[in-house]
């Protein structure tokens, strides 16, 4: 057992993440409201990303690796996923930074991100049931606390309760599909490189045809399992949670829930999904029953945003919808009885896509939050005349919203075109047409938003704007890459392919 | 044997599913998520001790009294610690919540949603 340097250093982004959340934390018991700390976050985020790199390149000299007893793996995916989620992370606390004055234990409130986001960096990488758990838990109770934070507003800590409440609920759900699949395999073990270490995929025996998913512990097994999961990604019909959570909590909280959570779980799905329940006759199952999932989230998030009048309660339901056209990649496994036609297309639009999204979601979450602080109310009416008192914010909101509903040259675009062309490759023709209905529904209220801020004479926002030069950095960094990834979308494609080449 | 202590465990899950959905009390749905953890432990432990581990069905080695796998128990017990670091953080909460608004009734946190 033990650790050995190669354990060390295959964990070492993580590591270095913990080391300077400990440093930020127990520097707060000293400075609580010094913005050292979002420094410090930045320097941690940097260190890791650097180290991710290097272990990026020794996978591609090495191959993939196991490591702390075959607990983790080391692979292009799992790299990939971890450099996404700390630069999602980091653009949001640096564009915070200047919203923290309201809270009281600023450098406790980083810490916990920190520790968050570890959780989340462990989650594309977990190779057994326990991690995945483990992993799961260590990213969700520091989120309790981040939404509960504003202990001067009751919505804030009633959010951090629902979200407590329902984070436990869902874990028990998701531990005893886990249960399932160990007692149908025997094996905690869900995914190895070593060949004669048995993984559950080839510990499924004795399938029977007549059955959903072959069998009844796997039937039982992968139902709990997803909606477990379904809870974390906010997936109609466990997403109820979702609003309430991104209108009480911090705005900071919900783009974190939004973008950084959202893709940890998404690849962590998919892994599971094309590396342990790829065989042949379970993935017809679980492949109609996502796609039929998918249709739903996307329906109910869209039609239900029509109707909001809360910014944050808009994006809540907007993120909703959104994970559903994830979801639709992720169900459209093109795996014709061993015939495989184009099959590495599903992961890669997921991939595209939850890249995509994340910087446009980032720089739509950015101006919320930077408008939301000043105004000190969510509301739509808030954002009238935004087009003139701020061009800056105004332009990046339109150009993530344009995004968000799918508009070329956007990155928007090309994520959904993947993502529609992986299904009708799949034979999900279906679930394309009920997507492009859905980006059309979604249009009127994204609009919408940007007709207020650009047509309507201000009410309460008038006057200067000062937005801090961090901010317009993140601002000026997302909106960028939303542009140029839809314009130059070959060499992200390139790196999604590689990254998905380790999940096929 | 297996199949009673899986009664057992969907038992105790569904008595904790069923109460963390209907309890007016903050803290008895702390409790019922409580009980459906413990739901998952006596399933965990029950297919440890009574299913063939994975190596042995695939290389056919007797299951010979020597050879003990402790997965799931120790499955369990990363349940426990991690179910106690989650009621610590409810528990937190809850007295924030009775501290506000002077409450334990989910019915009266109602603040967002209309």
């Amino acid at each position: 057992m033990g650790l050995s340097g190669l354990d060390i250093a295959l964990l070492s982004p993580e590591i270095a993440m913990v080391v300077f959340a400990l440093v930020v934390i127990f520097s707060g018991l000293k400075w609580p409201n010094s913005s050292i700390s979002v420094y410090t976050f930045l320097l941690a985020t940097a260190v890791s990303i650097c180290l991710s790199v290097f272990l990026w390149l020794r996978v591609e000299s090495n191959g993939p690796e196991m490591f702390m007893n075959d607990s983790l793996i080391a692979d292009h995916y799992a790299i990939f996923f971890k450099c996404l989620i700390l630069t999602a992370i980091a653009l949001i606390i640096l564009v915070s930074k200047s919203s923290f004055t309201e809270f009281n234990q600023r450098a406790e409130f980083v810490g916990l991100a920190m520790l968050s986001s570890v959780g989340l960096m462990l989650l594309p990488s977990a190779a057994d049931l326990i991690t995945i758990f483990v992993a799961i838990e260590l990213a969700s109770l520091p989120i309790v606390v981040l939404a509960a934070f504003s202990t001067h507003e009751g919505k804030s800590g009633e959010s951090g309760l629902k979200f407590l409440v329902l984070s436990a609920i869902s874990s028990a759900l998701l531990l005893y599909g886990f249960a399932f699949f160990y007692g149908a395999s025997g094996t905690l073990q869900v995914l190895s490189l070593d060949s004669s270490n048995p993984t559950i995929s080839e510990m499924l025996v004795s399938l029977d045809n007549d059955i959903p998913f072959g069998s009844i512990p796997i039937l039982i097994a992968t139902i709990l399992s997803v909606s477990g999961l379904g809870f974390k990604l906010s997936i109609v019909p466990f997403q109820m949670w979702t609003p309430d959570v991104y209108e009480g909590a911090p705005t900071t909280v919900g783009a974190m829930l939004s973008v950084a959570s959202k893709a940890a779980g998404f690849a962590l799905l998919l892994r599971v999904l094309y590396t342990v329940l790829n065989h042949e006759m379970i993935s017809d199952d679980w492949s109609l029953l996502l796609a039929i999932l998918a249709a739903i989230t996307m329906s109910i998030g869209n039609l239900v945003a029509i109707v909001q009048k809360d910014l944050k309660r808009l994006l809540a339901y907007s993120a909703i919808a959104q994970a559903g056209y994830v979801l639709v990649g992720v169900a459209s496994f093109a795996d014709f009885g061993g015939k495989q036609i184009s099959y590495e297309l599903g992961p890669e639009s997921v991939l595209f896509y939850l890249t995509g999204y994340a910087a446009m979601n980032v720089a739509a979450f950015s101006v919320v939050i930077l408008t939301v602080y000043r105004n000190q109310t969510s509301e739509i009416k808030s954002l009238e005349g935004l087009g003139a008192s701020s061009p800056l914010l105004a332009g990046v909101l339109s150009v993530s919203l344009l995004a968000l509903v799918g508009v070329p040259p956007t990155v928007g675009f090309m994520g959904k075109f993947f993502i529609f062309n992986a299904a009708v490759n799949a034979n999900l023709s279906w679930l394309a047409i009920i997507g492009v209905i859905n980006s059309a529904i979604s249009a009127y209220y994204y609009l919408n938003i940007i007709k207020i801020m650009y047509l309507r004479s201000p009410s309460i926002s008038g006057g200067n704007w000062r937005i801090a030069l961090s901010s317009s950095l993140v601002l000026v960094i997302t909106a960028g890459a939303t542009l140029i990834l839809g314009i130059l979308p070959q060499p992200l494609l390139d790196l999604v392919g590689e990254a998905s080449l380790s999940i096929i | 044997m297996l199949e009673r202590y899986l009664l057992l465990s969907v038992i105790l899950f569904c008595i904790g599913l069923y109460g963390a959905l209907s309890r007016r009390n903050i803290i008895a749905v702390l409790i019922c998520t409580e009980l459906m953890l413990n739901g998952v432990n006596v399933a965990l432990v029950a297919f440890s001790r009574y299913s063939t581990p994975a190596f042995m069905r695939l290389t056919s080695v007797d299951a010979s009294d020597s050879v003990k796998v402790l997965d799931g128990q120790a499955f369990a017990i990363f349940v426990v610690v991690v179910a106690a670091a989650e009621v610590a953080l409810g528990l937190a909460l809850v007295i924030a919540l009775i501290r506000s608004r002077n409450t334990t009734d989910v019915t009266e946190i109602n603040l967002m949603g209309n």
